[in-house]
């Protein structure tokens, strides 16, 4: 009863601060609503028992991809605070499409008999993601930091001032 | 119903850290930088305001607190309101995972290290917000350059955290003070990383010398010129329970926590987290203020590199010795 | 009642479809970026889900969404330089404004 009750306060947090990241007129009302998603979020993976991918989900969505955000948007448009019109001519095909996707989607995932496990998740999932890295999973985690290594120089030399 | 008596204990525990942390780090904290400050500087603090000047912080907090509330014309007062709260909370929430003693503990997570390093990078946020939300130059400015500064220094931070949870083989803060118990302090057998610690800590939290942001000299009072009264004192007061968070947890990763021969635990603890503060202040006094791109060089150049090659080295011993 | 894997489903179809909204009608890139962080949340709160309720022993759904916040990360800072990029170039950041392929 309290699990449900704390599954409805982390997804009512989640879900109307993703509506007013949405919606919002203002781009950074909109950038700073996405830190009550983010942490909704993390409490939604604490209630699945994934405390240590909740950590991470914290330290990286909340902490930098967030102030990346808010950084790129003070240093374009959105940083003098005018109020311009934020949304183009394609609202009504949109909120079509997003309806028909959603209702699309629960009607399908609510109803389809998903296999149940009867066991349970390890103890404490640290250890256990850190060993599945090391031994299945080596070759998901070299690439990942491949994918890393690409990104960092690929961002550096993008945004880098032409001289 | 186990989860209501969960929540009243939360709420009772929440108010006994937010009442020790308002003591303790804001009223004997203040007081301590002032009073050290002065004997740095061969003079002496404040010492008018009751005996030896230890209520000087009541003095400045009922001054703050019946200021009025200015808020710029064309800021964004949704967002200039809530920027404070976010530093402030952000300081506040790392006290959950810091042990004062075997089990005087908040709530003992076994992602410990993880969730503090978590709740330091939140603060950031706060502080671009309120530098944005003001509506003035010298405030966007203080908030860009504190931000670069503070994500830049937590992977030196992370670097510093990651070797000591290697070595003890655990995240958890309580597991970590006790993998001191078999092997000594850490701060003998991690030193490079107490070093890294310590200096990503005081620039995490916008100290002397890497208070560039808040430099008088250069930015007015940087992203918080335009906060006036109670927000004023919520930007202080997470900034100085982050201080405090950060030397309670060096004390807890390097210091062996709550160990000691006579005295119990708690007393030990306060010691050595308040000879960290000694230390983290006395550099304030003492070394003069980096400029921007040396302060970047010293992260990105200097410390980075360095707790990675100590990650290894450290990965080398563990696996060898 | 208790917590079951079609909430956790539920909740993240919505997040997913509010996400795709945010990147069907936004002018501002850096919002349509921020759209997308959405469907990659929903994403993976589907993984952890599914980790928890369907396949427990492996820890692959954990590792997956890890990795997803991973690239996540490397997308948004590759496509943030790419709008920083364009601003400096073009001097805007409304995709509708950027119609021709030589101005």
């Amino acid at each position: 009863m309290g699990e449900l009750a704390a599954f409805i306060i982390l997804s009512a947090i989640t879900l109307a601060s993703a509506v007013v990241v949405v919606t919002s007129g203002n781009i950074v009302r909109s950038a700073l609503s996405l830190v009550p998603t983010f942490l909704g979020v993390t409490g939604l993976y604490i209630l699945l028992q994934a405390e240590f991918v909740a950590g991470i989900q914290v330290l990286i969505y909340a902490g930098a991809i967030t102030v990346l955000i808010l950084f790129v948007i003070m240093l374009t448009e959105g940083g003098t605070g005018l109020r311009v019109r934020q949304t183009n001519e394609q609202v009504p095909l949109s909120i079509l499409a997003a309806a028909v996707l959603a209702v699309l989607l629960v009607g399908v995932l609510a109803q389809a008999p998903w296999p149940r496990a009867a066991e349970l998740l390890p103890q404490y999932t640290a250890s256990g993601i850190g060993e599945a890295l090391l031994t299945n999973l080596v070759l998901v985690f070299e690439v990942t930091s491949l994918v890393l290594l690409v990104a960092l120089m690929g961002a550096i030399i993008v945004a880098r001032r032409e001289r | 119903m186990s989860w209501g008596l969960e929540i009243v204990k939360a709420v009772g525990l929440t108010i006994a850290v937010f009442t020790f942390l308002a003591v303790v780090a804001a009223m004997l904290g203040v007081l301590l930088e002032r009073k050290i400050g002065g004997w740095i500087q061969s003079r002496l603090g404040p010492k008018h305001v009751g005996p030896q000047g230890l209520l000087q912080t009541v003095a400045d907090t009922i001054k703050l607190l019946q200021k009025e509330h200015i808020a710029p014309r064309a800021a964004d007062t949704a967002i200039f309101n809530t920027a404070p709260l976010i530093v402030a909370v952000a300081g506040l929430l790392d006290w959950i995972v810091i042990p004062f003693g075997p089990n005087l503990i908040v709530r003992d997570l076994n992602i410990g290290v993880v969730f503090f390093a978590a709740m330091a990078s939140l603060t950031v946020v706060g502080i671009l917000v309120g530098g944005f939300a003001s509506n003035n130059k010298y405030s966007l400015l203080g908030g860009l350059r504190s931000a670069s500064q503070m994500i830049s220094y937590e992977l030196p931070l992370a670097t510093a955290l990651i070797a000591v949870a290697m070595q003890a083989g655990t995240l958890s803060t309580l597991g970590i003070v006790n993998a001191q118990a078999q092997r000594g302090w850490f701060v003998f057998l991690q030193f490079p990383a107490f070093v890294i610690f310590l200096i990503a800590a005081t620039a995490e939290v916008n100290r002397v010398p890497f208070d560039l942001p808040e430099a008088e000299s250069e930015l007015v009072a940087g992203y918080f010129s335009e906060y006036t009264g109670m927000r004023f004192a919520l930007f202080q007061l997470g900034e100085y329970a982050e201080m405090f968070a950060m030397a309670a947890m060096a004390t807890t990763l390097f210091l062996g926590g709550w160990r000691g021969p006579i005295l119990p635990p708690v007393i030990w603890f306060l010691l050595k987290m308040y000879l960290i503060v000694f230390l983290l202040m006395w550099t304030r006094w003492t070394f003069p203020r980096l400029r921007l791109d040396q302060l970047l060089n010293l992260s990105w150049k200097l410390l980075l590199p360095a707790g990675l090659i100590w990650i290894l080295i450290t990965g080398f011993f563990i696996t060898f010795f | 009642m208790q917590v079951g894997l079609t909430h956790f489903l539920v909740v993240s179809a919505l997040l997913f479809c509010l996400g795709l909204y945010a990147m069907l009608s936004r002018r501002n890139a850096v919002a349509i970026l921020m759209g997308i962080e959405l469907m990659l949340n929903a994403a993976n709160i589907n993984l952890v889900a599914f980790n928890k309720y369907v396949a427990p022993a492996a820890l692959n759904g954990q590792v997956f969404a890890l990795v997803v916040i991973t690239l996540a990360a490397c997308e948004a800072g590759v496509g943030l330089a790419l709008v920083m990029a364009a601003y400096r170039n073009l001097e805007t950041v409304h995709v509708d404004e950027i119609n021709v392929m030589k101005w």
